[in-house]
Parts: structure tokens; sequence; C-alpha cells
């Protein structure tokens, strides 16, 4: 008898350990779980409304906006979840594994611009925004930002957050140590085009030899591309017809050998952006200038890039060539949320005016929302770490004037599988002679 | 020899006298024929009813799709064999073949040099002998992702301590995450340091089921240690080491966590597939591209390979000690 019971206890044992794991398995999950265990929304408990982004930093800059919904709104609370700092690598597939399957997404899930035209494909994944009254946001919008969140058939399903815009973030004491001029609008001035840049570059290299110019040849090449996008009729890797254009898009080649340029002069400390060995690069002063469009501050700023330790020691300033548009998301609720009415509440919240003006003053993120875009505390605000620079008169002034890039139902993955090229003739394990070739001959394995 | 008693007993057992009576008892019989047929198949069906679930069913799924062009955000058409057509075709299938046996080869064969070693000095009397044997276990118990935190520290290429230390005897600084070779060594630390232990404590059990009078025997004839090692340990050790050989190959040919964690979690296996596996290039196709179709056909091409592997290596191990 004394066997038997010790092993109905190690049995008991081992079925609460399987439950523990199985509930810390989808974290995410129990948490609505909980929260619908109370039947409709206007039960006792509180109802919780899980918010899944990604990006690296302070990524959607919601940390604030989140903890004052949170202590105004006892009857609906937010569970923050950054999910991970790599969206076409990680976030997405999972997010649309979840989207497929039915279960797993959360209530909102933002949504980067190269997932849309995906999530546009599949309206049958997306609660309403409409039924719940947030077709007449419309005026807070440009209209490229509004349609984009619209369905093939029609149906509202993501409001904008933030849009990319165009800057060139630069460490300035190292600028100093180097010889050339620190000052923000004198740095712009150094280089209005690409080939002055990488004269300074190289003006730089000769100086100081320990920290390189670039960070790697994606961010640059990410910049030039969506650049040479607008001068090529504003597509990339898709033609508006949805058909893979890589080859055929000058906009991509120039973007290309840009890009080997840097890696072949030597100017780049042959890290990919988003990787740990880039984080620590950061914080080692491996390398002096970065491609920031507004949300790249945050990458920068947050504990996960340079930190607290190089406040003041970064800048903005212009950025080479004309402007462009990389990356601003969209916040969407998944049709599988239990809750699709308090989550299209906080959607409305989380991309209003107060929201988005709070997500810049903390991260940095340009907010699409035109009246936050206009709010005198965008307009004039300065970023601290970043030596107090303009960045609501830098970014401002060009999110105005934002043209869309188009992408394709696939870019995610064509984006990922280019950029794995791109990085791959810095880091030499693809010969620079063949590179150009196996990035056509990816992208379409990709896109297939 | 001995002295045969004969007795005039008769020399079979007479028939229980209440033999009938039980079979007339329906309810009885019930009984003993669940007792004696039915509660061992019983006792043996969860796993049998689990395997189905999430063994045979996956796999026969899997067979089943890898018929068709499935894409999860699009279509789904039949090509027949196309998928296995194109795969064959391949090259970036292949180099995860080759990345894959590479590592398999440069990881197992001296893990299992190792594991023996280490099962050997365990095997003798110790001082806390208990703890020594445990602790050899206890890598395996953290956790993959602290595991490829640590070593990618250590393999860092600006600041880790590899090459730190290689620069003191002035080699230049190894790109241990873009180089094909050096990625595969990295990797096939990684897997030894954490199976390592695991496959000595098993060998160590074999070890322990050797009877001791025959290392008494041969120490009276003057057999060495050494010599006891090789001809007594080693093969009475076989039925072990085609279990723990086999489990290597398998866990081998199927190698994802190690090499994904060492790329931050990322199934491309460095920037040019340099350490991409099998399995991770059948849950990049699956699940990153979404072909379904394709990555179910690579997962059987992976299941073949493993056969393969499999029956080689137990070919192999069969032939240790049978020069007995």
């Amino acid at each position: 008898m004394i066997a038997h019971s010790r092993r109905g206890r190690l049995l008991a044992v081992a079925a609460v350990a399987a439950l523990a794991l199985g509930a810390a398995a989808c974290g995410s999950d129990d948490s609505t779980g909980t929260a619908s265990g109370g039947g409709s929304s206007a039960a006792a408990g509180p109802v919780t409304i899980t918010l899944q982004t990604f990006g690296g930093g302070k990524n959607f800059g919601y940390k604030e906006a989140v903890d004052k919904w949170n202590a105004e709104h006892k009857d609906i609370q937010i569970k923050y979840d950054n999910l991970t700092d790599q969206f076409e690598q990680v976030y997405w597939p999972q997010m649309i594994q979840w989207l497929q399957s039915g279960a797993g997404a959360g209530d909102v899930v933002g949504i980067d611009e190269g997932g849309m035209g995906l999530a546009k494909a599949h309206p049958e994944w997306w609660a309403d925004l409409g039924e719940f009254g947030l077709q007449n946001r419309k005026g807070d919008f440009a209209a490229w930002k509004w349609e984009n969140g619209v369905t093939a058939d029609g149906k509202l399903f993501g409001l904008g957050t933030d849009v990319g815009g165009m800057s060139l973030c630069y460490r300035r004491d190292l600028f100093e140590k180097a010889g050339l001029p620190s000052d923000r609008d004198e740095v712009s001035k150094l280089w209005p085009t690409w080939d002055d840049f990488i004269k300074v570059a190289h003006k730089f290299q000769d100086k100081i030899k320990d920290t390189k110019f670039v960070d790697g040849t994606n961010t640059l090449y990410n910049v030039v591309l969506v650049q040479e996008a607008a001068k090529n009729g504003n597509v990339s890797y898709f033609d508006k017809d949805n058909n893979l254009i890589v080859d055929k898009n000058p906009a991509v080649k120039t973007a290309y050998d840009f890009a080997q340029r840097i890696s072949q002069e030597g100017l780049t400390a042959k890290l990919r952006n988003f990787t740990p060995e880039w984080n620590t690069g950061m914080k080692k002063s491996q390398f002096a200038t970065l491609g920031c469009p507004s949300w790249m501050l945050g990458a920068v700023s947050g504990d996960g890039g340079a930190g607290p330790d190089f406040k003041g020691k970064w800048d903005v300033a212009a950025v080479p060539g004309d402007g462009g548009n990389w990356g601003g998301s969209w916040l969407a609720v998944p049709k599988q949320s239990k809750h699709p009415k308090e989550a299209a509440q906080v959607l409305d919240y989380l991309t209003g005016k107060e929201a988005e003006v709070s997500v810049f003053t903390y991260a940095g993120n340009m907010p699409s929302n035109i009246q936050a875009q206009q709010d005198p505390a965008v307009q004039g605000a300065k970023n601290e770490y970043f030596n107090d620079a303009p960045v609501g008169e830098i970014f401002a002034k060009s999110a105005s004037a934002l043209q869309p890039v188009f992408l394709g139902v696939k870019h995610a993955q064509v984006k990922n599988a280019i950029e794995s090229v791109v990085s791959a003739i810095d880091d030499g394990s693809v010969p620079y002679a063949d590179g150009w070739k196996k990035l056509v001959d990816d992208a379409v394995k990709a896109a297939g | 020899m001995s002295l045969h008693v004969d007795a005039g007993q008769p020399t079979r057992a007479p028939m229980p006298p209440n033999r009938k009576h039980v079979r007339s008892r329906p309810g009885r019989s019930f009984m003993t024929w669940l007792d004696l047929k039915a509660a061992p198949y019983l006792l043996v069906s969860p796993y049998y009813l689990l395997f189905l679930i999430f063994g045979l069913f996956p796999l026969g799924f899997t067979l089943y799709y890898s018929f068709f062009d499935y894409d999860l955000t699009g279509t789904v058409e039949w090509t027949g064999l196309g998928n296995y057509a194109a795969m064959l075709d391949d090259a970036a299938f292949w180099r995860a073949v080759v990345n894959t046996l590479a590592m398999f080869i440069i990881a197992t064969v001296p893990q299992m040099l190792l594991a023996l070693m280490l099962a050997n000095a365990l095997n003798k009397r110790i001082k806390a002998q208990l703890f020594v044997r445990l602790g050899v276990l206890l890598p395996l118990v953290t956790s993959v992702v602290a595991v490829a935190v640590v070593f990618t520290q250590l393999y860092g290429r600006d600041w880790g301590v590899i090459n730190w230390v290689l620069g003191w005897f002035g080699v230049d600084p190894i790109d241990w995450k873009a180089e094909r070779l050096p990625s595969w060594l990295a990797i096939a630390t990684m897997i030894d340091w954490r199976w390592t232990g695991y496959n000595a404590i098993i060998f160590l059990a074999g070890m322990q089921t050797i009877p001791k009078d025959l290392y008494e025997a041969a120490s009276i004839d003057g057999a060495s240690r050494r010599r006891q090692f090789w001809q007594i340990t080693i093969p009475m050790l076989r039925p072990t080491m085609i279990f723990v050989v086999l489990n290597s190959t398998i866990g081998g040919l199927t190698l994802f966590s190690e090499p994904t964690t060492f790329y931050n979690g990322n199934v491309h296996g460095g920037t040019n597939s340099q350490f991409q596996t099998v399995s991770m290039f059948i849950f990049e196709q699956g699940f990153r591209e979404f072909d379904y179709g394709y990555a179910s056909a690579a997962a059987w091409l992976l299941f073949l390979l493993i056969l393969i592997g499999s029956a080689i290596n137990f070919l192999l191990i069969r032939r240790i000690g049978g020069n007995k």
C-alpha cells in the first residue's frame, strides 16, 4: 500500500508539473483564457486584452501608454507582450500560424508594413473594426496609411501606429575624435549624396581604426532601397500585380550595389541588425553611424541597444539622398479574439492622438496619426538621448510627404531571404561576385 | 553420475481437480482471461495510443501532404512527386544534408569515446560516487537556451573568449558563425557538452551488468586493466552501444535546437546556411516560407536518411568485439 500511495503522489506531482509546463508554454493564451473564464465581458472580473508586438529596444513604445490605460481602466486591463525583436523571422511566421489555426494570437496584434500585403489578402483572419465604430477614424490618417488597413473586400481591419521617415544616427563623440564636424546641421551638410557619405566614411576610417563607420550592410541597404523605390514607381520586390520584380527593379540593384560597396571598401563592422552581436556592437562602440527611421531611435536608446551609458553621445542628422519610408506598423484585432469589442477600444486608444504622442516622447516612433503629428509635443520634441536632437521637426517634416512603398503578399519572406544574402556578402560567406545572382535566386525561391 | 531415484510416482503432475470446475464459471474465466491475456495489452496500450495519435498519424499526414503544393497562406494543389523531384534538385536541401552529416560525425565520434572513458572512470570505486555520477548528468538538465547563450559568448567573433585565447597564440579572430567548418565545430562542442554525460550514464549502467567474476578471473590470469577494458568491457557492452549509437544517430540527424539557438533562433543557420541542418530546413520551408508540402517531403527524406544512417551504424557497431 505504501508503494501505491507513493506512486499516486508521484503521479499527482507529475500531472501538476505537466499542467504548469503547459500553462507556461502558452502564457499569452492562458491570460485570455482566464479572462474569458468569467463568461461575457459584462461579468464581474476585468477583461484582459493581450497586446502582442515585436521590435528591439523600446519597440512599439507602449509601456507608458499601457500603464496609463491600466491605471484608468479597471474593467479592461492590457497585458503587453513584446514577443521578439525579429518580425520576418520569428514574429510574423508565428502569428500566421496562430491566425490560421484559430488560437494563440493576442487580442490586439502589431503588424509591420512587410506583413500588410498578406494580412490584407486574408480578411477571414481579422475582426471588422467598422463594427465597433472605428470607421470614423478615417480623418486621422494619411490616405495610404488608412487604405493599407482595409482588406481586399473593403473591410477595415487595421489602424496605423507609426510611419518611417528617415534620418541617420551618428556618434558625435567619435566624429569629434575623427576631426569631423559633430554638430548635426554641419554633419547633414557633409553628405548630400551617398557618394559624399562614403567620402566622409573614409576620412573617418583613416583616423579611427577600431570603430567602423557603418554597422553592417543590411541597415543602409534598406535605407537606400526605400529611397530608390520612391524613384521607381514606389515598388520594391513586387509590382502592384504581385509579380516578383527583384531582378527588374533598378532600385534593388542600386541598393545592393551600395551595400556591396561599403562592405568591399571596409567601412562596415560586419554586424547584422537586430542580433545580439549588433546590440553588443553598440555597447562596445563598434560602429559610428546607422540608418535611422524614427522607430530605430528606440532600438538604439533602449536597454537592448546602446543603453543609458551612451546618452548624449548619439545624435540625429539628415540622411544622404532623398527621404524614404522604411517601416511603420499597424494594429489589428484577430477574429479569434474573445473580446473584440474591448480589443477594438484598446486599439482605438493606442492609435489615438494621446497614445501616439506618448509613444513618440517615450520611444521616438513617429506617429501616423495626423493630429498627433501636428501636436506641439511632437513638433517641438527634442530627444534627450540623442543630444536633444529636434526629432519632432526632423521626422514630422518628412512624415507628411511620405510616399508608401507597395509591398507584395510575400514581401516578408522575400525580404528575409534577401537580407540574409546582403549580410552574407558582408561576413564573407558569399563572395561579392556571386552575391547578386544568389540574391535573385533566393528571392525567387522565397516568393515561389 | 548422480543417483536417480525412481520412487514410482507418475512423472506428470496430476490435473488439478478443480480445473473443470473453473471453466464452468464464466465470470471467473473472464477475469482470468482479462488477467492473463488482456491486462498486458491494456497496460501497454497508453503508449501505443499516444504513438498512434502523436507518431503514426502525423507520419501519415505528412506523407499525404508531401504530394501537395500546400501553401499555408494560399492554395493546396496536388503535385504528385513534384516536391520530391524539386527537392533532389535543390542545392539548399543538399547543403543542409551535408551540414547535418558533418556535424553529426564531428560531434558523435569524440562523444562516444569520451562517454566510454567517462563511464569507465565512473565505474571504479571513487569517493562520493553517487554525487559524481549525477554530476555528469548536470549539463543535460541545463536549458538549451542557457547553453546557447554561454556558447555564443564563447564563440563570439569580436568579444568571444575563444578568439581572445587564440589571439594569445597569434591566431586571427575566427568568424565562428560565418565560416562553415568553424561553425560546425562550435556546434559540435555544444552538443558534446550536453550529451556526453547522458551517454556516459547509459554506458555505466551497461558496465554494471557485466559480471564481476569475469574481471576477477581475468585478473588472476594476469590481464592488465587496459586489456580487461578492451577484451571484456567493450564486447560485453555491445547491446548498450547499439542502443546509444542508434539513439545518437537519430538525435544527431534531427539536430535542431543547438544550431538554431546558436543563430539567435533563426532557422536559416547563418547568413549563407553555413550550419543549417535538415530539421532547420524543414522548419524554414514549412513555418517560415509556409511551403508545407515541400517541408513534408523534406521530412520524409530525413526519415529515410535516418533509416539509412541507423542501418549503417548498426552494422558497424555489431562488428565491435566480433573478433572474439
